[in-house]
């Protein structure tokens, strides 16, 4: 599918397109009346040519199924879309005013100014984040500030994340998109659901007004992009004396390599940025040096350090130092569903007995039974991604928040091992899994044996009523549970 | 045109009753019923019934194994479904079965097809449980969206021009654009047994003319509806399992 050349003066579906105002690498802008809309509009154009990276077409669906849904003051007003069956196309309110791409000659800016466009941001990307998106490419170009209410406007929806809608661009593509100067390091390792990711993009930009450099460069390499993850910046007051201690703690809080760190939300940042005086200092508001060699090497190199780690499934919060750990591995095979819901029913008693223990879903792919399939690599990858749906499936009964579960597909030749190497290295406290009856469809049978005897944590196994579901029917639901338990070593 | 789009209703009446409310306060106009309309639930003949009058005013039914089991034909049912069947049999009279057995196995309309299981192999009743299924599905057919029921758990899959097949797992009354370039199969939940975790009755509405599908949920009298299962003596998991929708 070719790009038609959209002469001025064309008609499409009414809309008379006029001049190119925008020739971008993923999409052209196009100048548009209709005698419908009394308003100045653009029409999005989607550069598509065969053959070649399908991030414009995919980014450009996002868009179309985005934008419509947005409203409010904080986003372009969304006009009509066409799709690829003859032109495909966005029509969109042209917002009067100049991105913040404008101001790159003026910098560095005051810092009251910088502070006042960050609030500004801030305010947009609240009201952004409550209609269930992440922008993921905020950069002073997709920045408007609109002629006469000087609000923000934000632009190009193309490489967003919206929490209700299939993400394209998550399936579709492996490498991160967006804009390096400004990704956040999450995003760059794939990681897509993280509202912070563009309080990340914010600090960045408002690091760049405030001293005119920016805090990571602009690297051309994914390992260059990962470098932000343990590589400090250097503090915004070292490069120029006249910014307050409050706005370098507002900056670098912003630039946290973890988003636990940064504001908990846009809101939040942006009180901050009205309100000077309500920041709490710490010590990186006067520090006036990056961080020595030792912490920096140990960042990148500690194997406690952080790391964003992709959860296809949701990303989960860093573990709790102090709370115990409880795993449970669960074989979904169809047939066991009685067995199944008692492993449910003991997990729910054991973390009711430890109130602040995070559990993890365990689930073993056999990679055996694969290793004579020609398309290992794609079918392994997608049965992987079943099991981590099925393994969340199976976790919903039990009301646990995003914090205390996780949850893991293991890939191996050997399920006991796997578990077992599973429990060692994550110092589980204590694992709960299913004893098994049907000798050929099942996994965990022979392993649980295995486990009790070798696992240096608590063990307990979980059987199917004998009874089946057929006894009292006046009792509760849950089958009885047999259970062996051993002392951790 | 919003279309109501109503799997796996199990003999659940209240359940099916509460879902087309639901769609009629929701502007469906039309009725598309994706098959196993009998089978578990203790109201065989009140919810063919409404099939029936539907499909008289214009709806479209189809097949399902369960609609297909109770005429003899008991495809790889595990032993709760067979009980659950030889009631159905019993119950149901020798015309309302012949009914069934005349039903479809799928039907189109416009760049839409509606299957029980699957569009590839429908009279094998396959479960569309991942990415591979859903692939095998969408390869055998030329239609726009496929909509199917059958595994009581809603998903919708797409099919990129890339030749990329991606899962969405549907979130609650959210209108999703079912984006022309791509090939999409909606597997819908059940209105009489969900299975996902989440008791209420599961159906969908898919508006023809703003492109998007969405997936609701209904809250239903479970305790009348499982009540009554219990009083035929059919096995305690096909009425406990409807309050917890698993």
């Amino acid at each position: 599918m070719a790009t038609p050349v959209l002469e001025i003066g064309t008609l499409l579906d009414g809309f008379t397109i006029g001049q190119r105002v925008h020739k971008g690498g993923m999409a052209h802008l196009y100048a548009v009346t209709h005698p419908a809309h009394d308003i100045p509009m653009l029409m999005k154009v989607p550069v598509l040519h065969e053959g070649e990276d399908p991030a414009a077409i995919v980014s450009f669906e996002m868009e179309q199924m985005i934008l419509p849904r947005l409203s409010g003051p904080h986003v372009p007003r969304f006009i009509a879309a066409g799709d690829f069956s003859v032109q495909p196309y966005l029509v969109f309110e042209r917002v009067p005013g100049a991105t913040l791409y404008a101001r790159l000659p003026d910098l560095p800016l005051p810092p009251a100014e910088v502070a006042a466009i960050g609030a500004k941001v801030a305010a947009a990307l609240t009201d952004l984040h409550r209609q269930h998106v992440v922008h993921l490419d905020i950069k002073p170009s997709n920045i408007i500030l609109r002629e006469g209410t000087g609000e923000v406007v934000l632009i190009d929806f193309g490489l967003s994340h919206h929490a209700q809608l299939p993400d394209l661009m998550f399936e579709e593509f492996r490498l991160p998109y967006g804009t390096a100067p400004y990704m956040a390091p999450e995003q760059v390792y794939g990681i897509r659901t993280e509202p912070r990711s563009d309080l990340f993009a914010l600090g960045s930009l408002l690091y760049f007004f405030a001293t005119g450099v920016r805090p990571f460069g602009d690297p051309q390499t994914l390992k260059g992009l990962q470098r932000r993850v343990w590589w400090d910046p250097i503090p915004p007051r070292k490069l120029k004396g006249d910014i307050p201690p409050w706005l370098q703690e507002i900056i670098l809080r912003c630039l946290a390599p973890n988003p636990e760190v940064r504001h908990p939300t846009a809101a939040q940042l942006a009180f901050d940025l009205s309100h000077p005086d309500q920041v709490r200092l710490t010590p990186r508001a006067e520090k006036l040096t990056r961080d020595p060699w030792s912490a920096r090497i140990k960042r990148r190199f500690h194997p406690d350090s952080y790391r964003p780690t992709l959860d296809r499934q949701k990303q989960v919060s860093a573990a709790v130092e102090t709370a115990p750990i409880v795993a449970v591995a669960i074989d979904l095979a169809e047939s066991e569903e009685e067995l199944v819901e008692a492993l449910r029913t003991t997990v729910k008693r054991v973390l009711v007995t430890v109130p602040d223990a995070r559990l993890a879903c365990l689930n073993v792919l056999k990679t055996n039974l694969l290793a004579m399939d020609q398309t290992l690599d794609k079918e392994g990858h997608n049965i992987h991604v079943q099991r981590l749906v099925e393994l969340k499936h199976w976790a919903r009964g039990l009301d646990l928040p995003a914090d205390r579960i996780s949850y893991h597909v293991l890939e191996a030749v050997d399920a006991t091992d796997a578990i077992l190497d599973y429990i060692s290295s994550n110092a589980v406290d204590h694992i709960v899994l299913g004893a098994r009856t049907s000798a050929m469809r099942n996994i965990l049978g022979s392993v649980s044996g295995e486990i009790v005897q070798k696992a240096p944590c608590t063990v307990t196994v979980v059987r199917k009523s004998r009874a089946g579901m057929k006894t009292d029917p006046s009792a509760s639901a849950t089958p009885s549970t047999s259970v062996q338990e051993r002392a951790a070593i | 045109m919003r279309v109501a789009l109503l799997a796996d209703i199990h003999a659940n009446l209240e359940a099916l009753r509460a879902c087309i409310a639901d769609a009629r306060d929701n502007g469906a106009e039309r009725w598309v019923y994706l098959g196993d309309i009998v089978g578990y639930g203790a109201d065989p003949s009140a919810c063919l019934e409404i099939v029936r009058e539907a499909c008289e005013n214009g709806a479209i039914a189809i097949k399902g194994n369960h609609d297909e089991a109770v005429n003899g034909t008991r495809f790889r049912l595990n032993q709760i479904a067979l009980a659950a069947i030889e009631w159905t049999s019993a119950v149901l009279s020798a015309e309302e079965k012949d009914y069934l057995d005349k039903l479809p196995m799928s039907a189109t309309e416009g760049n839409c097809l509606y299957v029980h299981a699957s569009a590839a192999k429908p009279e094998a009743w396959p479960y569309i449980v991942g990415l591979d299924q859903a692939v095998d599905s969408l390869n055998a057919t030329q239609a726009h969206l496929t909509v199917c029921g059958h595994v009581h758990t809603p998903a919708l899959y797409n099919l990129a021009v890339t030749g990329k097949i991606m899962v969405h797992t549907p979130v609650t009354g959210t209108e999703i654009p079912i984006l022309p370039q791509r090939r999409w199969l909606a597997v819908m939940g059940a209105v009489g047994q969900p299975r996902d975790g989440n008791p209420a009755a599961a159906y969908g509405i898919w508006d023809t003319r703003a492109g998007t599908l969405a997936y609701r949920r209904v809250p239903y009298d479970i305790d009348t509806a499982a009540a009554k299962i219990r009083g035929t003596g059919l096995p305690d998991l096909l009425w406990r399992r409807l309050s917890v929708g698993r």
